[in-house]
This record gives structure tokens, sequence and C-alpha cells, in this order.
């Protein structure tokens, strides 16, 4: 089967800053990956990257067995992006079943999605009139409603209630259960130790690459926040303190 | 392209604008109001014997004018909006082509003028006696081909523009010019030759002078469909364009 996301030695270059500094990882298929880090870490050009909308400076990304961003892949990949793209003068169902079309499924497809997302509710809504959580759902839906092999899932549960957060990561797990593969990404670490495995960057360098049980060990701690605090500290301390 | 596709992305920017009733009002009012204007501007002008009247000559332009003007601002904005909302670069990710998307755009607003251009050709020849030797049908076809030339060149120039601002400033960049030039205020012949040579480099121009062959001719001339012809290409050579300056990857 392979890994189905192989990532060597990644370098992009944006704004004329170095965003992403010779990233090497594999994401493994049906599991959860975690990609985790702060703020402007690189998450997002990472994910870009894997998605094939972003210009790489170097490096390869191999994702399901052909380069990123080739015209195949475009029917195996599921985007969401992290600003909620989606027709904010369209109802909720009207963005999925294009969305579903898209991908030549029908309107049950994309009825579907919508209330695996808790959306059939406002399914006749428009998404203008929508809370940015619902948004943020609206537009999940519609990286979804194509059954993709691989889903990339930037910040999918910011500004969700608890409730349906945690309803969405067992719908990702169930989806990885069926042999999906996941990469979401997320700052909230109470939401890495729900992943099966962990991608930790930060200023554009993998500083973590394993289980969170695996993590916890080597960082000697029971908390992800604090074993990657040491995990960081560590690195810091490796390359002689010189970050700043 | 997909059939299915181009189908899907047709029927989705058809949903975008019956949603906003203002937009669909505004389209289909405003030409009708303005030749109102038109009419009434010229109601006391003479008309010099064996020519037709100022208004007519004016009206009949002006039924291919309004449709390129305003298809063009509106695709504009709107492509700009796909641009700024995500939804582009999100599309861009999926089995959608480009030419899906450019052509479902041409076909849905070709479309919103089809019924605009139908409205206003209606008010201007049963309210206010339009006269033309040709067809009305011949003009309505025209109008509706001078907007899809409006999506194409907007479609084109909305890849230029970053914000709307920028948007809104290639109205007078781009369609500015080809209206003072298409004949409308000085006859191409009488112009200087290198504003002749402009002129004749507008697509607009063509637009233009195939609505005055169908006003002065009973039947289709050959100049008409040499006209239409050089419209027709001008559309897709802008679409080709646009489509080439459609990014999957950017910086």
């Amino acid at each position: 089967m392979g890994d189905a996301i192989a990532v060597r030695d990644l370098v992009v270059d944006r704004g004329g800053r170095r965003v992403l500094d010779g990233i090497s990882c594999t994401v493994a298929r049906g599991a959860v990956t975690g990609l985790l880090g702060p703020s402007g870490s690189g998450k997002t050009t990472f994910m870009r990257a894997v998605v094939g909308v972003q210009v790489v400076t170097s490096g390869t990304i191999t994702v399901l067995g052909q380069p990123a961003g080739a015209a195949a892949l475009r029917h195996q990949v599921g985007y969401l992006t992290q600003a909620p793209s989606v027709y904010a003068d369209l109802t909720v169902r009207e963005n999925a079943r294009y969305f579903a079309a898209l991908h030549g499924r029908g309107r049950a497809e994309a009825d579907r999605a919508i209330s695996d997302v808790g959306l059939a509710g406002a399914a006749g809504q428009l998404v203008a009139t929508l809370s940015g959580g619902q948004r943020s759902r609206a537009s999940l839906a519609c990286a979804l409603v194509g059954d993709p092999e691989l889903v990339i899932l930037d910040e999918p549960t910011v500004g969700q209630d608890p409730v349906l957060r945690a309803d969405l990561w067992a719908r990702f797990h169930a989806l990885a259960a069926a042999g999906t593969t996941l990469l979401v990404s997320s700052h909230v670490m109470d939401e890495a130790a729900r992943c099966d495995r962990l991608l930790l960057i930060r200023e554009g360098r993998l500083i973590a690459d394993d289980s969170p049980a695996a993590i916890r060990a080597a960082a000697g701690v029971d908390d992800l926040d604090e074993a990657f605090l040491r995990l960081i500290r560590a690195g810091a301390a490796r390359t002689g303190g010189a970050a700043s | 392209m997909n059939a299915r596709i181009l189908a899907a992305t047709t029927g989705r920017i058809l949903r975008q604008l019956r949603h906003d009733r203002r937009t669909i009002a505004l389209l289909v009012a405003v030409p009708a109001v303005l030749l109102t204007l038109v009419y009434f501007m010229y109601a006391d002008q003479p008309t010099p014997p064996g020519q037709p009247s100022t208004f007519d000559r004016i009206a009949l332009v002006m039924l291919g004018i309004f449709p390129f003007v305003i298809m063009f601002l509106v695709t504009s904005i709107a492509m700009l909006r796909e641009r700024t909302s995500g939804t582009l670069e999100r599309l861009l990710t999926t089995p959608l082509g480009k030419l899906d998307l450019l052509f479902g755009y041409g076909i849905a607003f070709g479309l919103a003028a089809a019924v605009q251009a139908a409205v206003a050709a209606a008010v201007a020849y049963w309210i206010f006696d339009l006269d033309t030797a040709g067809s009305i049908a011949l003009v309505i076809g025209i109008a509706v081909l001078d907007a899809v030339l409006g999506v194409a060149l907007g479609l084109f120039c909305s890849a230029f523009a970053r914000t709307e601002f920028q948007a809104v400033q290639f109205l007078p960049v781009v369609v500015v010019p080809q209206l003072l030039l298409c004949g409308l205020f000085v006859a191409r012949d009488q112009m200087a030759g290198w504003l002749q040579a402009l002129s004749d480099a507008f697509p607009l121009s063509y637009a233009i002078e195939a609505l005055q062959e169908v006003g002065a001719n009973a039947e289709p001339t050959g100049t008409m469909w040499r006209d239409v012809a050089v419209v027709l290409g001008s559309v897709v050579l802008a679409l080709v364009l646009a489509a080439a300056t459609l990014r999957r990857r950017s910086g």
C-alpha cells in the first residue's frame, strides 16, 4: 500500500521568507494524523503544498503514489481551507450539491455530508446568515462530500462548541476506520491527544513525528502541552541555543 | 471540459444570481431606464431628411453597449469574489477544469444578458418605436454576443486585479476607450489614422458595426457576419487568455 503522503526535504519560501525548511515525513493510510504547531509555524503552507496549490522551492511530495497536485489526485483529495471557502450567497444545501456534482456525486450524498457535520437543520439557510462555526462546518461538508481517499483539514474545529467538536472527531475516526486518510491541523493541544500520530512543526521545521503516547514517554510527562514544550527546549539546546 | 461539471457550474452561478434579487432588478431595469433617458434627450431633435432619427441611431448602439459594460463589471467583481473568498483555490483542487469555470460564467451571464437584452429591445421597439431595417431577433442576438464579450474580457482582466478597487479601475481602462472609438461619437472613417487603427483593434467596434448593419439592411449582410465572427473570435481568445492566467499553484 505504501504511505498516503511522503514528503522529502520540502522547502517553501513565501514573500522572501523561508516558511518550511527541509521537512521530511510520511503520513500513514487509514489513520488520523495531527499537524500541530503554533500560528505561523507553517501548517497551512505544508497543507497547501500537499494539496498541490503551493509553489514549492525544493523537495518532493508524493500523494497516493503521485506527485502532489497531479490531475488524477483532484478526484481523490478533499481540502478544507482554514477560512471557510463556500459561497455565502448560496444555501448550505446548494453549496454541498455543487461540490458533490464536481465529484460526480448526487443529492443524497450532499444531504448526507450536511447531516454528518450537524447542519441538517440549517441546510436551507444562506451561508451568509450562518454563525462562524456553522460556516466552517458547511465548508467541511463540501470537503467531505466527494468521499475522498485523503482528506486535508486545516483547523476544522475552530469555533465549534465542545459537543460538536467531539462529534466531529468521532466522525474523523469513523472515516479513518473505513480506510480514509486524514491530515488535520490544529493549534489546540487537547486535540493532539485524539490523533493516531502527530507531526509537530515550529518555525518551519519538524520537531516531532510520533504517536501521542510515544511523545509523552520520550518527554517523560503525561501532559502533551508540557511534552511539546520540553521537545522545543531540547531542540533549542541542541542547536546551541542559537534561536532567539 | 466536462459537460456535467460545466452544467453544475453554470447552475451554481445562476443560483447565486437568483438569491440576489436586487441585482436581477438592476440588470433588467437599468438599460430600459437609460433608453428612456436617451429617448427624451433626442425627442425634440430634428431628423435630417433621408436619415435615421438620432434616437434610432443611438438607441440601437446602446442596445449593444449596455450588456457589454454591465456584464464586464458584474463578471470582474464575481471572479474577484471567487479569488478573495478562497472558493477559486478550492475549486482548482477539485476535478473542475479551468474552462468549465470560465465557460460556466460565460453561459450563465450570457443567459442573464439574453433576458436583459430582450427587455431592453422590447422597450426600445414597442414603447419608443425604434426602427431598424433588419430583424429584432438579430439585434438581441448581437446584444447577447456583446454581453458575452464583456464577460470574457471581465474574466481576463480580473486576473490582474487583487482588490475590488483595482477591479473597478479596469472599467475606464478597458471599456471606455472602446466606447469612445467604436464609432458612436465620431464615424470611424472620419477619425485620424492612428485612432482608426486603435478602433480596428478593439472588438467592441465590430460589435457596434454589426448592429449598425442590422439597422441599415433588411437582410443580414456579409459585413455583419464578418463582424460577428470577429467578436466571437475575440471572446474565445479572451477566454483562453483568462484560462492561461488561472494558476492552480500560487506562492
